[in-house]
């Protein structure tokens, strides 16, 4: 039954669900872990002058969030109207997020492009 | 053709267009983080992303397009909105404030789904044929998640997402200003958030003991997170701010990763995962420019300032100058380094800086700028507000750069920085800022400091360099100063 399980949950049974969720995704894993490590290369000799744009960038790249928001409002049509009001909401801020985000970085990043030249 | 055969084409290419959304997140990434390829970066990302909600609104069994519609055009406009009135020198709170509005919408995620599960819940229909994984039918699932598994990540995004959201919200306010800026602090500090922690904690084990869902539970989870988020924030004073944004940053790409799972969505995985490690890995960037570690910072470790050299005689005598002898002293000057600050930001005065430089300059004295990694409120502050008023790129010299030049340097002229030149940082073991990499500004001929007054600076420390016999002091907002010391400039 949804939303339901049976009985109490022991110590016993978190362990069995934790053993069971490692073997059973190892692909899952393996696409984490390599995700981490292509995070920190991806970014790893990012001069001093772009740390605030790249950051400004990555947060609006967090807001990837949005595709939840959207998933959950799509998949709402037959759920109470709270349900929908909150997905709404959620998927407003996270679109303020995303589209922001993306529009600052451009900003900021407009202000280097004239002396790029002059530079090298 | 049948509508079939163009409904496959339709999956397909909205499966295809996830793909694609990925690569171009780490290709954007990886372009971000270079000067010549930065702007291409951010478009690349952007597509990125908007290829992935394409994606998402076409794809399987979706509806309510007239909601989705709404809310993409109010959340597009505001965004735009909000990105195309925001001034150069509020850029940090701003990234603070987007940050927050990300950790509330993964927050909203599970309250709404919470509401929804008293009729069956979206999400859990969704999951639905990944718990029967203990018995082997689990479709093309990215995570196969036993079901109180599924509660355990609903949780443990609700938590992450309302910390982010008061943290940042309240990270924002310090800078902003309307909220104290200095690190608050009240008895039993640690015992109240390890005690909410622990309450947390306590709630879930509850939750999961009764068998069956309880809103009551989620709504106080909620309710702990959002307080979480303030406490944990609040004592984090001054110069930690930046570190604090870019850590809450980490935490709603963390957020966005558990979302991903939740949703079975492996472009929000990718991308969650990609800011999530990032963000950790610039959070300790900048910590180490700071020589501190990342927990000291968490607690607030810089305590209540004014032990500096207390056991040692210092001159206490301020030299205050005019901007006449200011103007005289750096006109004939050789070189002059300008190290600016975050008095610079709030006074808006890149602008009067640029203008300095290219009067000094038309004299034939040389000017450089030394940008400490943390000056201001965030990295690379300064370099994006001198952008925005034309300074070249080739002047600003990174500390590294900067500090074996200043023994060559005939005048330095700090403005609106304090903590970035405090020599304690190197000579006083006592000091609470002893051991941070600092810019060796007193190795210079001699020293112009424009400061509001005597104020200590954000870390709440006294500075030797104001009391330096070769120190000269010139009180007032940065842009009024430099206004007048180019007028000045001009009659000499």
């Amino acid at each position: 039954m949804k939303g339901n399980w049976s009985g109490r949950v022991t110590l016993n049974i978190v362990m069995e669900n934790l053993y069971f969720l490692l073997v059973e995704n190892k692909e899952f894993l393996y696409i984490l872990i390599l995700s981490v490590f292509l995070g920190i290369e991806v970014i790893g000799k990012v001069p001093q002058v772009l740390h605030t744009p790249l950051m400004s960038g990555s947060n609006a790249l967090s807001g990837v969030v949005v595709l939840g928001c959207l998933l959950l409002l799509g998949k709402a049509s037959d759920a109470n109207v709270w349900v929908r009001i909150l997905a709404w909401l959620a998927l407003v801020l996270a679109t303020i997020n995303v589209v922001g985000g993306f529009a600052v970085t451009n900003r900021m990043l407009e202000m280097f492009k004239g002396k790029k030249k002059d530079h090298g | 053709m049948d509508s079939a055969y163009w409904y496959r084409i339709l999956s397909y290419t909205m499966e295809f267009f996830y793909v694609l959304s990925v690569v171009f997140f780490i290709l954007g990434m990886k372009w971000m983080s270079h000067p010549s390829t930065a702007r291409k970066g951010n478009f690349t990302a952007a597509l990125g992303m908007g290829l992935a909600m394409v994606a998402t609104i076409f794809s399987e069994g979706m509806g309510n397009y007239g909601w989705i519609a709404s809310g993409l055009m109010v959340g597009t406009g505001v965004g735009w909105w909000l990105s195309a009135k925001v001034k150069m020198t509020e850029m940090p709170q701003m990234v603070s404030l987007l940050n927050g509005f990300g950790g509330a919408a993964a927050m909203l995620i599970v309250v709404a789904e919470a509401i929804g599960l008293a009729d069956g819940g979206v999400l859990l229909d969704l999951n639905a044929e990944r718990f029967d994984g203990m018995s082997g039918g689990y479709g093309n699932s990215i995570a196969k998640i036993p079901e109180i598994f599924y509660h355990t990540l609903l949780m443990l995004n609700l938590v992450a997402g309302s910390v982010s959201f008061t943290g940042s919200m309240i990270a924002m306010g310090k800078l902003q200003g309307f909220v104290p800026g200095g690190s608050v602090r009240w008895p039993a500090q640690r015992f109240t958030n390890n005690g909410l922690l622990l309450l947390m904690l306590l709630g879930m084990i509850v939750y999961f003991q009764s068998g069956h869902w309880q809103f009551a539970i989620i709504l106080g989870l909620c309710l702990a997170g959002l307080l979480f988020g303030v406490l944990f924030v609040m004592p984090i004073g001054g110069a930690d701010m930046p570190v604090v944004i870019s850590l809450l940053n980490s935490i709603t790409g963390l957020t966005s990763a558990l979302t991903g799972i939740i949703f079975d969505n492996q472009t929000m995985v990718m991308g969650g995962v990609l800011v999530g490690a990032s963000g950790l890995l610039l959070t300790i960037l900048m910590c180490k420019a700071m020589n501190r570690s990342l927990g000291a910072v968490l607690l607030g470790a810089f305590q209540s300032g004014g032990v500096t050299a207390s056991d040692r005689a210092i001159d206490t005598t301020i030299r205050e100058t005019s901007l006449n002898d200011a103007a005289v002293l750096m006109a004939y000057a050789r070189r002059v380094a300008i190290i600016p600050g975050y008095g610079l930001a709030v006074a808006q005065a890149q602008h009067a800086v640029h203008e300095l430089e290219l009067l000094l300059e038309s004299r034939g004295v040389e000017v450089i700028y030394g940008i400490h990694p943390v000056a201001g409120r965030m990295p690379g502050h300064m370099n994006v507000l001198l952008a925005e008023s034309d300074v070249s790129y080739d002047k600003l010299l990174e500390m590294e750069r900067i500090n074996p030049e200043f023994p060559k340097i005939d005048v330095v002229l700090v403005i609106g920085a304090n903590d970035v030149v405090n020599p304690a940082a190197e000579r006083d073991p006592a000091s609470p800022i002893y051991g941070m990499p600092i810019l060796q500004v007193d190795r210079a001929a001699a020293v112009l400091v424009v400061k509001r007054s005597m104020n200590a600076g954000y870390a709440g420390i006294e500075n030797e360099l104001f009391y330096d016999p070769k120190t000269r002091m010139l009180f007032g907002d940065a842009k009024g100063v430099l206004q007048k010391l180019n007028s000045a400039l001009k009659e000499v």
